[in-house]
């Protein structure tokens, strides 16, 4: 799970014009809730644990405090600021090494974020791990053989995927209804073990990033907007206007 | 030997994906910039009449990457072959159109060979020699310039819409075709893909619509669909939503906009409390006029809109209702 600023904040560029400034809200990525959900869903049907991990500075242990809260049962930290300038392959490799003595039948991600929206992590630890995967998830079931997955393809369409595990799903938005923490839930959340990893820790496993943000800015407008103001009447009415003659809708 | 940009168009079911032909467009112009020779790759059985419609095109050479094992798609395939064919050719430079299926296995082909994807890329820059590509962050609200450190190939995917598909300029005479067979090992392939199948028949098609009101987070509430629905109904439109309202059911998948839902055009948008996610203006940036109406100034919609309204939607939509019912008498 990642955290990410929250949806509607407002952004401001660090001076080196590279990275946004720290002092924003932030919030769980909304695609990891889901991921999250349908995790803590498949262990009310299968039994087993579920663990949550992300990496990021102190500020992120929220995102896993929320989760144990939900009913996660413990939580993997990688705690350090550097953690945020990792690209995609870095991150992933973080991870892997992080839960190498680690026993998982399944990893859950979010099939992107909203702050890089790179959608790779989960493909590339999957591949890191040697597992298979299959990515924009909105069903799971445990057949004989490993899961049968439903991906979600373009334009509507389905496909049912059989594949054996362990195995890396990267999970849809809207595959299930997201759960509210307990009040029950947030007082057990406060005993429940978080393990934290260092950056030495994994240091030995990264490499160089593979990719930079050579600059960050606020996009050139490519589209003349024209702004309609004043009081809601009169925005109406001018809008109408538009309508009529500009638009030619009505 | 000049540097090579190779294009890895894509088909489905023997056909060629559409949003290929942007792709095209883009490779030619980054050919155009550095002087680099522009490619392209078909990949799946069956590729040889895919790979013919291409070399119609303003490229060096077209491959056709051939397997029985490449049928049907598989990430484990089609990372296998890619990695095979581009370990022999070497291209410095290899572009993909960014869609699901190119999402689902060019990270683990870029992972395999120790590289890179930028990806969901809208543009490129090069500027003193140095290749950049352009990418939306955070939701569209700001924009990054993004280089590569690593060695060759670097992988790009561009975004659906970024390159105008129709502007891939034909070559003066077809290029060659080359097939390829590439050898995939058995137990290389760990998924078993069934039949593709679209869910039930899909009771609205908004493709057709003139006029459509569409809402977003920004409604709150299910009830408050009501006023939208009244605009939608007294403009002679369509109701439409992101997808955080039809994930939240409080409007039906198939009235959903967006890269998972429906790709609309009409002679009027009208984004109710939408901020404008990636995914949901690839769904309907190709819409005449877009009027947008957002309490955050800087929603990523008003990018897009032609005209913006900054304001609550809920003091903005009842006399808007009014008026338009007034207008049409």
């Amino acid at each position: 799970m990642k955290q990410v600023p929250q949806k509607d904040a407002p952004l401001k560029l660090n001076e080196s014009g590279t990275w946004i400034r720290e002092d924003v809200s932030y919030e769980v990525n909304e695609p990891d809730a889901y991921a999250l959900e349908e995790a803590l869903r498949q262990r009310e049907k299968h039994k087993g644990e579920v663990v949550v991990i992300t990496s990021g500075p102190a500020r992120a242990q929220q995102v896993l405090r929320e989760a144990l809260a939900k009913g996660a049962d413990r939580a993997i930290h990688l705690e350090d600021d550097k953690f945020v300038g990792l690209d995609a392959f870095n991150t992933a490799k973080a991870i892997a090494a992080a839960i190498k003595d680690e026993q998982f039948d399944l990893i859950f991600t979010g099939l992107q974020s909203d702050d890089y929206g790179y959608a790779q992590t989960g493909v590339i630890l999957a591949e890191l791990l040697g597992w298979p995967h299959a990515t924009i998830i909105m069903q799971i079931e445990k057949n004989e053989t490993g899961i049968r997955v439903k991906r979600e393809l373009e334009a509507g369409f389905f496909q049912f995927v059989d594949m054996p595990t362990p195995a890396v799903l990267t999970i849809q938005s809207g595959i299930n209804k997201l759960r509210y923490a307990t009040l029950i839930g947030i007082k057990q959340a406060k005993n429940k073990p978080l393990r934290k990893v260092s950056l030495a820790e994994v240091q030995s496993a990264l490499g160089e990033n593979l990719q930079k943000i050579e600059k960050l800015y606020i996009p050139q407008k490519t589209k003349k907007t024209e702004h309609i103001e004043g009081a809601p009447a009169e925005i109406a009415k001018k809008l109408v206007d538009k309508l009529r003659n500009e638009l030619r809708v009505l | 030997m000049a540097d090579t940009i190779l294009v890895v168009v894509e088909q489905r079911e023997g056909k060629l994906n559409r949003v290929s032909w942007e792709t095209i467009t883009a490779g030619q112009a980054i050919a155009a910039a550095t002087g680099w020779t522009l490619e392209a790759a078909v990949v799946g059985s069956g590729a040889a009449s895919i790979a013919a419609e291409v070399a119609g095109k303003k490229v060096a050479k077209v491959y056709a990457i051939e397997s029985a094992k490449l049928e049907p798609y598989t990430p484990d395939a089609f990372a296998a072959a890619l990695k095979q064919f581009l370990t022999s050719k070497q291209p410095k430079l290899v572009l993909m159109p960014h869609t699901y299926q190119v999402r689902d296995f060019v990270p683990k082909l870029a992972t395999a060979m120790g590289r890179t994807v930028i990806s969901d890329c809208i543009g490129f820059k090069h500027e003193g020699g140095k290749l950049v590509f352009t990418r939306q962050m955070f939701q569209g609200k700001l924009a990054a310039d993004v280089s590569f450190t690593s060695g060759a190939p670097w992988f790009v995917t561009f975004q659906n819409g970024s390159f105008r598909g129709d502007k891939a300029e034909a070559g003066a005479s077809t290029a060659p075709v080359e097939t390829v067979s590439v050898d995939i090992a058995d137990g290389v392939i760990r998924n078993k893909p069934q039949e593709v199948f679209k869910e039930a028949k899909q009771a609205v098609d908004l493709t057709q619509a003139e006029v459509i009101v569409a809402v977003g987070r920004g409604i709150k509430e299910q009830k408050n669909i009501e006023i939208a629905k009244q605009l939608a109904d007294a403009l002679g439109g369509d109701l439409a939503a992101s997808r955080p309202i039809c994930d939240s059911g409080w409007l039906p998948m198939d009235r959903q906009i967006g890269s998972s839902g429906q790709t609309v055009a009409p002679k009027l948008y009208l984004a109710l409390g939408i901020s404008g996610a990636i995914q949901h203006i690839v769904g309907m940036k190709g819409s005449r006029a877009i009027i947008a109406v957002n309490k955050d100034s800087e929603a990523p919609i008003f990018e897009i809109a032609d005209y913006a309204i900054v304001g609550n939607l809920f003091d903005i939509v009842p006399p808007l209702i009014e008026e338009v019912k007034k207008a049409k008498g």
